[in-house]
Order: structure tokens, then C-alpha cells, then sequence
């Protein structure tokens, strides 16, 4: 398998992941999938310029040939903008949570949680 | 040769929310000089920039003195200039309403203000794909501040919402900057206007892709329908300054719209020319549709100022959607005058509810007014100008885009979408008006206006309608203006020519 073929199917597989947990109704399956976005988004952005085995991004003597600087650059600012992101989601669901008492994403606010989603998860609350 | 003026309308808010930031220990007064202060001097600055940009000869700043395509690039024309102008009034407007009491909700009101406004500014003057992305998501994580402003458990859920919706909107954005770059190998917007069109005959679907990747982005910006979900329960729960501040980031969605669209996949990008002129009249029209049933449904003055923001957003890219020098134009007066009504619809609304929740008034505690007649008037006068009834501003921009409409093939479309959803919107309006000041209160129902009213919103309020009525007063030489800017848009070869050929400064370079 050559390597084309597996950066395309790992985006891909991460895409899927990422769309389905978004599809969830609580916060954190919602939180996983938008990190698996970023993630397959931030392989996108690096395999944009080529894929080049063994050359360097920066000018170098004795350099055969150059891969693409750019993608790189633009991947570091992508990583720094969506962990900056996720971690205020992260807090502002746990806020959601303590503030009214549900994980659900939904906009209707319950004041605590409700019977099913007690029996689902199987635990008291 | 570098015009240093470009970076102000970034520079200043960028120190200026930093010192808040410092100036938080020494009390709310001195936060609010600094930050009336900076808004005055970037209103002063975006003046200038629109006398500057008067000429029709757009001016290229060069970031770090790197010459372009390389370097990222800020490009004063006059569509920038206009939208800059804009920023600015709408800016002064919103902080010296909030001065009243919305900024004491919580922490940091105008720090977050101020990023707001550096990523607004910076989003209408860059030159780069993505330095338009970094921008994009500086106004984001600053709105998303704003959004939560004051907290409080609705507008949690209502936040999880909208910063979920912007995390997949910058996802899509990221792939299609990257299918961009994989094919046209640079993101100047400049340079990409000269490569779109020389595209390998292979690469055009992979390009395609990329371009309708981006408009699906704007798109969501610009709350287009099917993406305008998110709008009404972030703006109506977040705090009055903060939804008004927003009615301009609708706006960011339709300038990136008209950006992109004129420049870069314009009329001379080959074979991708005019690639999102099939999507984006109808989904204008379903958006002004849905907005105005919305109107008709809301319940309240805070989810009618959300639904007629998306109404007029689709009368916006209806206009967009024809591209031609007259529509252009005529979206540019009514994306003006409507983001100032919407901007003080936002506020009036805020202060004829006790929003603590955010919730909008019910009918039955709406109650007696304390200065009934005066927020009866400004709200009458709101409601014209949003309709679009003569003689404010709203009208002459209905008008003009259904004359820009009548000599060409979408004339039976357009014209029937604008004039029925005038009539319905003028009933909605109507009705929430009588709901909220001619119904009588049930016996007991709490009071629902502030005791006192508060002087300087209100007075806000009343010099926003004045701006309209000065928008409406003085068309004629702003349309002269507007019809400059549209026809400049559509003749990009003098901003590719100005980017392109723009030297870095010989002062800065040397060993």
C-alpha cells in the first residue's frame, strides 16, 4: 500500500469519525468529533503541498531538493487556532453542565437530569 | 512604498483590548475612557481611510515588508474602506451604549469588544486566503466572549451551539484553503486571480470544489439559508451590545462573498467564472422567505430583531446574487443602512426587556413603559426603516435593488420575493409592536421596563435612526460612492495590478 492511499483513507476514516460523533445529542461525543475534524483537517493541510520523502522545508546546502514550507506553517497556526478552541468548548459545556445539571445539547434547559438519561447511562446520579 | 495607515484599523484595537485587559485591577471607569477612547480614534482612522481610498487607487500594505505573492498582504479599496466605515460607526455606537449597564454584567466586556473589532477590521482589509481565515477566527473566539457575556444557563446552551457550528465552519474552511493551495499553489488573493484562470484542465473539478467549499463558509457566516439555524438563539439569548455588535458579522460573511466571488472566481476566472451564481439567488430568496415567516412567528422583540436580521441578509445577497455594477451597489447601501437598524433594533429590544435570562418579554409583562411614547416612537421608526417603507434609508435600498433587478432575467423572482415579504414584514411588525405597547397589562403584571430610562442607549438608539435618516437624506452622492465601489469590484485588474507590482519599502531593506 503506498503512502498516497493510506494519508487518504486516514483523512477519511477521521472525517467519518468526526461526522458521526457530531451527530450525538451530548456535549462530549459532539466535543470528540469536532477534535476529530481538526485533526483529519490538520493532515489535509500538510499533505496540500505534496508529499515529499526526506527533503528538508528550509534552505539547506546540501539539500537534494525542498519540500513545501507553507502547509507546514499553516498547519502549526490550524493546530494552535483548534486547541485553543476545543479547550474553550470543553470548559464552556462543563460550565453548561454544572450550570443546568444535563450534558444534553439540546436548547430546552432542564433544570437537572432527567429519568431516562439516569436509566440509560445506568448509574444514580 | 508602505501606507502605515492600513494596520491602525487592526493596531489600534489589538493594544487597545490588550491594555484592558492590564486595566481590569483598576476599575470599570478608566476600561471605559480607554475603550471609548480607541473606538473614537478608529472611527477617526476608518474616515480617513475612506477619503484615501476615494480615488479608486487601492493601496497594498506589505506585513513585515515582504513583497507579494509571499508576504501577507492588507489591501485598502473602497469596498474596504466602506465596510471599515461601517465597523467604525456601528463600534461607537455599541460601546457608548453599553456604557449604561450591559458592560457591569461581567468581566472583560471591552477587551473582548476590542478583539472583536481587530478581527473585523482585519477580515475587510486582508489580501490572503488565509490571513482571512486567522481573522475569521479572531472575531470568532472574541464573539464567542461577547456571546457569553454575563452568562447565565441559556445563553450556555445557545454558546455550545454557536461555537460548534463555527468549529465545522473553520474545519471547511481549512479544506478549502488546502484543495486551493494543492491546485493553485498560493493564497494572495491577487496572485490566485491570475492563476485560477490558467487551472490544468484536470485540476478544474478539484478547484470547483474548493471554491464551493469556501462559499459554504460564507454561507454560514452570512446565516444563509440552509445555515441560518444558528442565528436566532445565539443572538437572542447573548446580551443587547453584544447582538448589536453582531449585526455586522453577518455582514463579514456577504463582504467575503462579494471578495472572493469578484476577484477571485469573478467574470475572468476561465472556466470557474461565476461558479456560485446558480446557488446563490435561490438560496438568497429561500433565506429572505424564512426570515420573514420567522418574523410573523416570533414571540418577542428580541427573536423579531433575529429574524428580520436574516430577512434582510437574504434582501442582501439577492442583490449579491444578480452581480451586476448596479446590484453591487444597490447591496452595499442596503447592507449599510441594515446592519445599523439591525444594530439598533438589538439595542432598543435590549432595553425594553429586563434580559437577565435573555428571555424576551411575554405580552403580559410587557407593562407600562416608563417613557412608553418615546420607545414606541424609536421602535416605529426601526420598523420602517426595517421594512422598507419610505422615507428611511431601508426603502431607498429595497428600491434600489429592485430596479437593479428589472431589466434582468430573475425580474418575476426577485420582485415577487421582495414585495410579499415587505407586506408580511410590515404585519409582523406591526403585531410585535402592539403586543409590546398597546396591550394591557394583566392586573399585577410586574413592570418589565427599567425604572429610570437609561440615557445613553436610548440616545443611541435615536442617533442610529438619525444616521439612517442621513443614509436616506444624502443617496444620492452615496450612491455615486456605492456604484464607484461595484464597478471597481468588477474591473479587478487594478487591485491585482496594485498587489502584485507593490515593492517593499527601500527604507526597510537592505543587509
Amino acid at each position: 500500500m503506498n503512502m498516497e492511499m493510506l494519508l487518504a483513507t486516514g483523512i477519511g476514516a477521521m472525517t467519518a469519525v468526526g461526522v458521526y460523533l457530531i451527530l450525538h445529542r451530548r456535549t462530549f461525543p459532539v466535543i470528540m468529533g469536532l477534535t476529530f475534524l481538526s485533526y483529519a483537517v490538520n493532515v489535509f493541510l500538510f499533505a496540500m503541498g505534496r508529499l515529499a520523502i526526506d527533503l528538508p522545508p528550509i534552505v539547506s546546502k546540501t539539500a537534494a531538493g525542498y519540500t513545501d514550507p507553507l502547509p507546514q506553517a499553516l498547519v502549526l497556526t490550524a493546530i494552535v487556532i483548534t486547541f485553543g478552541m476545543t479547550a474553550l468548548i470543553v470548559v464552556l459545556s462543563l460550565r453548561a453542565y454544572l450550570e443546568t445539571g444535563s450534558d444534553d445539547v439540546g436548547l430546552g434547559v432542564k433544570p437537572a437530569r432527567d429519568d431516562a438519561d439516569a436509566r440509560r447511562d445506568g448509574a444514580a446520579p | 512604498m508602505n501606507n502605515h495607515w492600513l494596520i491602525l484599523p487592526v493596531a489600534i484595537p489589538a493594544m487597545t483590548a490588550a491594555m484592558l485587559v492590564l486595566a481590569q485591577a483598576y476599575g470599570l471607569t478608566i476600561q471605559r475612557a480607554l475603550s471609548v477612547g480607541a473606538t473614537a480614534i478608529q472611527l477617526a482612522t476608518a474616515i480617513g481611510l475612506y477619503m484615501l481610498a476615494g480615488d479608486g487607487e487601492p493601496r497594498v500594505y506589505l506585513l513585515g515588508n515582504w513583497p507579494a505573492p509571499f508576504g501577507i498582504v492588507l489591501v485598502l479599496d473602497r469596498l474596504a474602506a466602506t465596510m471599515l466605515l461601517l465597523t467604525g460607526v456601528l463600534a461607537i455606537g455599541v460601546v457608548l451604549a453599553s456604557l449604561g449597564d450591559w458592560d457591569r454584567k461581567g468581566r472583560h466586556f471591552h477587551a473582548l469588544l476590542q478583539f472583536q473589532l481587530m478581527g473585523i477590521n482585519g477580515a475587510f482589509l486582508t489580501g490572503d486566503l488565509f490571513n482571512l481565515f486567522v481573522f475569521f477566527e479572531v472575531l470568532l473566539i472574541a464573539s464567542y466572549g461577547l456571546m457569553l457575556h454575563g452568562s447565565g444557563p441559556r445563553r450556555l446552551r445557545a454558546g455550545f451551539h454557536y461555537i460548534s457550528i463555527n468549529l465545522i465552519g473553520s474545519t471547511v474552511f481549512l479544506f478549502a484553503v488546502g484543495t486551493i493551495y494543492a491546485v493553485t499553489g498560493t493564497l494572495n488573493m491577487a496572485d490566485l486571480a491570475v492563476k485560477v484562470p490558467q487551472v490544468a484542465a484536470g485540476n478544474e473539478a478539484l478547484l470547483s470544489a474548493g471554491a464551493l467549499l469556501l462559499f459554504t463558509v460564507f454561507a454560514i457566516k452570512s446565516a444563509m439559508v440552509p445555515f441560518h439555524w444558528w442565528l436566532p438563539p445565539t443572538y437572542g439569548t447573548t446580551s443587547p451590545a453584544a447582538a448589536a455588535v453582531f449585526a455586522i458579522m453577518t455582514k463579514v460573511g456577504a463582504y467575503s462573498i462579494i471578495r472572493v466571488y469578484t476577484l477571485i472566481f469573478g467574470a475572468d476566472a476561465g472556466p470557474l467564472a461565476g461558479i456560485v451564481t446558480p446557488w446563490i439567488l435561490p438560496a438568497a430568496i429561500v433565506t429572505l422567505v424564512l426570515g420573514t415567516i420567522g418574523v410573523l412567528a416570533s414571540r418577542g422583540l428580541r427573536d423579531l430583531a433575529c429574524y428580520s436580521l436574516i430577512a434582510s441578509m437574504g434582501t442582501v445577497l439577492i442583490a449579491l446574487g444578480l452581480f451586476t455594477a448596479e446590484s453591487l451597489a444597490a447591496a452595499l447601501y442596503y447592507a449599510v443602512q441594515s446592519t445599523l437598524t439591525s444594530a439598533a433594533l438589538f439595542l432598543l429590544a435590549g432595553l425594553l426587556v429586563n434580559d437577565a435570562d435573555g428571555r424576551s418579554p411575554s405580552p403580559a409583562t410587557a407593562g407600562p413603559l416608563s417613557h412608553g411614547t418615546l420607545f414606541a416612537g424609536l421602535y416605529f421608526l426601526l420598523a420602517i426603516a426595517m421594512v422598507g417603507m419610505p422615507p428611511l434609508a431601508g426603502f431607498i435600498g429595497k428600491l434600489l435593488i429592485l430596479d437593479a433587478a428589472r431589466t434582468g432575467p430573475h425580474i418575476v423572482a426577485v420582485w415577487s420575493a421582495i414585495l410579499i415579504t415587505g407586506l408580511l414584514l410590515t404585519i409582523g411588525f406591526a403585531r410585535a409592536g402592539i403586543d409590546t405597547f398597546w396591550r394591557k397589562p394583566q392586573a399585577g403584571a410586574r413592570i418589565a421596563a427599567t425604572r429610570t430610562a437609561p440615557i445613553l442607549p436610548t440616545a443611541v438608539v435615536a442617533a442610529m435612526i438619525a444616521v439612517l435618516a442621513a443614509l436616506s437624506l444624502l443617496a444620492g452622492p452615496i450612491m455615486d460612492d456605492m456604484t464607484a465601489t461595484a464597478n471597481q469590484l468588477l474591473q479587478p485588474q487594478t487591485y491585482i495590478r496594485a498587489v502584485l507590482e507593490s515593492r517593499p519599502s527601500a527604507a526597510f531593506v537592505g543587509e
